[in-house]
């Protein structure tokens, strides 16, 4: 048995991202999974994004859109909460976790659910909602592929989108025989599928309750989205008689025109696609159609200690749609699980330490689990600079042990070429100054083309393999390249291949 | 610790110097403290927001069409165009091929779409079908509310022809019918559109581009998880 350690978001210890990197990049099935996976999506979410002229423009709406729900979260919540009670939904406060389940295990209970039916949402993931429920004698199924998969195996999802990406075929295909007392079943996509299509069919016909996240609630109508491929999410939203929906005080935009900027901007940087299959907006209860009842449950859960920092309070922008995963050379080579969080990569490296309070071992090293390259803020569809909140938690960290450690940290060289860094990246052309600074050998921390170590945390990390330095193109200038030698053959707009 | 009456309505604990009620009250009031730096005559739309993207597609209609019927056809969709008074026909011939027997109809579609061959299976306010009938039948027929050419997405609005959203989710097989002048060019002309249904009415909106499909199995797309296996689009006009 191997010992179990928790993730950030549970009591317990939490194992700091250079000993779980170590374990990922031991597991070469691991490595060969994620690598092709991102290496796909990333092809094609950039062949999705070239087709939009006014991208940009989209990116900044968005990001402005954002940064005036965030400023204005008190107006827009109290706002929301009156256009869905308006529409005859039931609007609940939490202020943790605790809070959160215990209200959502409460509505099941009063409706005598034994088995709720539930649809991806990383914020039930966040307040481990199925745990949790277990305790309380209800059983939580996921009805997502990848996250039947996951829970049949006992295990913690590793990318936001794909979250069985370190799982192939014929492991699958063992654990769908195991857990589902199959005899008989290939191991092909299709087969596989079919097998959970017909499991959950069931369970969906017969669910009184269904658990969703929110990818969005509009302030001015109370309309809730959940943004999906597989249809489990129109099941789970319509079939059951009621419908609990928890979600995060941030996920707020303003008016219902504002979809227009968020359902361009998610699809194509997620799934890489023009419009993802299946969206499901619902405004309350509609009388004659869908559940009866719904509830909406807004979740703090340390997302007011995110807003408090006025730097980091961009991280609240995030519409997870995980394009900054797939463009991190470190997530390529860890994976999700080292993040041992169930926000992992680089929006992991920012949201986890931040939610959960810097000062905990394990989430304090994740804003050192980058090498500062800048993809993920180029990709960004709100305009979320993730290097720039690296760089001020790496600050807060060393800040926080000096505090707790006296004189001594003061002088540490990782706080000065911090805090150095952590000037340039809030300013846009001091920044590409340092980029072009760092590819002559001026960083602070590169100097002869490979990072050999880093100071303090991530020593170990640099041990297992040299990390890549500031490339030597820019991100952009890289893709463009890329793009260039590889015939980006596309038959459709999907995902998958 | 929290005493918990029902569902958070009712808290006390000491928090600051005074007591706090709810827990509403305090996320309201965390939310202010950790927003101080937000000047008190800011009001949210003071808080510049750019729109310089694209809000209408000006090219000549029949582009608009033939875009939205090449797009809905890259998800794998079935998409045939046909004239008004070829439809019948259209859906008489699609259910034939796809063997039909029994075909779900939502109230408000015109009885002349309905094939003779099949027995209609019709859902209303007064007759409803039970979610058993639904997953039984061999498919479903609809109109939509829109079509959006710049994603080939087809957009029910649970209006006339359409009906309660179960209707297109439970049966394998979705045939829907598309007017040419309810195809929209861009995203947001369809948001605009849609604003009036779901502000005075607050129907429920479906999005469906192409029929459900997952990735994930090693990244291989598989069409057809949940819903609608095969989705049929019949462009009229
Ligand atoms: S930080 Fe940006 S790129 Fe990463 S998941 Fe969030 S929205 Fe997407």
């Amino acid at each position: 048995m191997k010992t179990q350690y928790s993730d950030a978001f549970s009591e317990g210890r939490t194992r700091n991202f250079e000993e779980s990197a170590r374990e990922s990049l031991a597991d070469s099935q691991l490595r060969n999974n994620l690598g092709k996976a991102t290496r796909t999506i990333r092809r094609k979410r950039a062949i999705a994004v070239e087709e939009m002229p006014d991208w940009e423009q989209l990116r900044e709406a968005g990001r402005a859109l954002k940064s005036r729900v965030v400023r204005h979260l008190d107006e827009y919540l109290l706002q929301l909460e009156e256009s869905v009670t308006r529409a005859g939904g039931q609007v609940h406060w939490a202020r943790d976790a605790e809070e959160a389940n215990r209200i959502i295990a409460e509505i099941a209970r009063s409706h005598d659910a034994r088995e709720v039916v539930k649809v991806k949402s990383i914020a039930t993931d966040e307040t481990k909602l199925n745990e949790y429920l277990e305790r309380e004698g209800i059983e939580a199924f996921e009805t997502d592929l990848a996250e039947l998969i996951i829970q049949l195996a006992e295990e913690t999802s590793s990318h936001i989108l794909v979250p069985a990406i370190h799982k192939n075929r014929s492991e699958i295909r063992e654990l769908f025989m195991d857990k589902l007392g199959l005899k008989d079943l290939s191991d092909d996509p299709p087969d596989l599928t079919n097998v959970a299509r017909l499991y959950l069919r069931e369970k969906f016909l017969n669910a009184k309750v269904g658990i969703s996240g929110a990818n969005f609630a509009v302030a001015e109508t109370g309309t809730v989205c959940v943004v999906e491929s597989e249809g489990n999410g129109r099941m789970c939203t319509t079939l059951p008689p009621v419908l609990v929906t928890l979600m995060g005080i941030e996920k707020i935009i303003p008016t219902w025109q504002d979809y227009e900027v968020f359902m361009q901007l998610l699809p194509r940087s997620s799934t890489a696609e023009r419009m993802n299959p299946y969206t499901t907006f619902w405004t309350g209860v509609s009388e004659g159609d869908g559940p009866r009842e719904f509830h909406l449950v807004l979740m703090d859960n340390g997302r007011t200690e995110v807003l408090a920092d006025e730097i980091g309070r961009q991280t609240l922008a995030c519409i997870r749609c995980s394009a900054c995963l797939n463009v991190c050379p470190v997530y390529e080579r860890t994976g999700g699980h080292a993040y041992n969080s169930v926000y992992p990569g680089p929006i992991g490296a920012i949201l986890t330490p931040q939610l959960v309070g810097i000062g905990k071992r394990g989430s304090d090293s994740l804003p050192y689990a980058s090498s500062l390259c800048g993809a993920c803020y180029e990709v960004c569809p709100v305009k979320i600079n993730i290097p720039e909140v690296l760089i001020h938690l790496r600050g807060r960290v060393v800040r926080h042990k000096q505090d707790e450690g006296g004189i001594k940290g003061k002088l540490d060289p990782e706080n000065v070429a911090m805090q150095a860094m952590a000037k340039t990246f809030s300013d846009p052309r001091l920044y590409e100054g340092a980029q072009r600074a760092a590819r002559i050998g001026q960083w602070p921390l590169a100097r002869s083309g490979a990072i050999h170590r880093l100071p303090g945390r991530l020593a170990g990390w640099t041990d297992a393999r040299d990390l890549k330095p500031v490339p030597q193109q820019t991100f952009r200038e890289w893709w463009r390249s890329r793009n260039g030698s590889e015939t980006g053959t596309r038959s459709r707009s999907g995902a998958g291949s | 610790m929290a005493v918990q009456e029902r569902f958070g309505n009712r808290y006390e604990e000491p928090f600051g110097s005074r007591l706090v009620t709810s827990a509403k009250e305090e996320i309201l009031h965390r939310i202010r403290r950790a927003t101080h730096d937000v000047p008190k005559s800011e009001h949210p739309e003071d808080v510049p927001v750019e729109r310089g993207y694209r809000e209408q597609d000006n090219d000549p209609h029949a582009e608009i069409v033939a875009r939205f019927a090449e797009r809905a056809a890259e998800y794998e969709a079935t998409v045939h165009r046909v004239s008004e008074t070829d439809l019948p026909g259209a859906i008489a011939e699609a259910c034939e091929r796809r063997g039909i027997q029994t075909l779900v109809i939502p109230s408000g579609l015109p009885d002349t779409w309905v094939p003779d061959i099949v027995e209609a299976l019709r859902d209303s306010v007064r007759m409803r079908l039970s979610n058993e009938e639904l997953d039984k039948s061999d498919g479903v027929l609809t109109g939509c509310a829109l079509g959006i050419s710049q994603t080939g997405t087809i957009v029910l609005d649970a209006g006339e022809g359409q009906g309660r959203r179960a209707l297109t989710l439970l049966p394998d097989y979705h045939l829907c019918v598309v007017r040419e002048d309810q195809v929209v060019g861009l995203v947001p002309e369809a948001f605009t559109k849609l604003a009036e249904t779901v502000k005075s009415e607050g129907r429920a909106i479906t999005f469906i581009s192409g029929p459900s499909a997952t990735s994930d199995i090693e990244l291989n797309r598989v069409e057809g998880v949940h819903g609608p296996r095969t989705l049929e689009v019949l462009i009229v006009g």
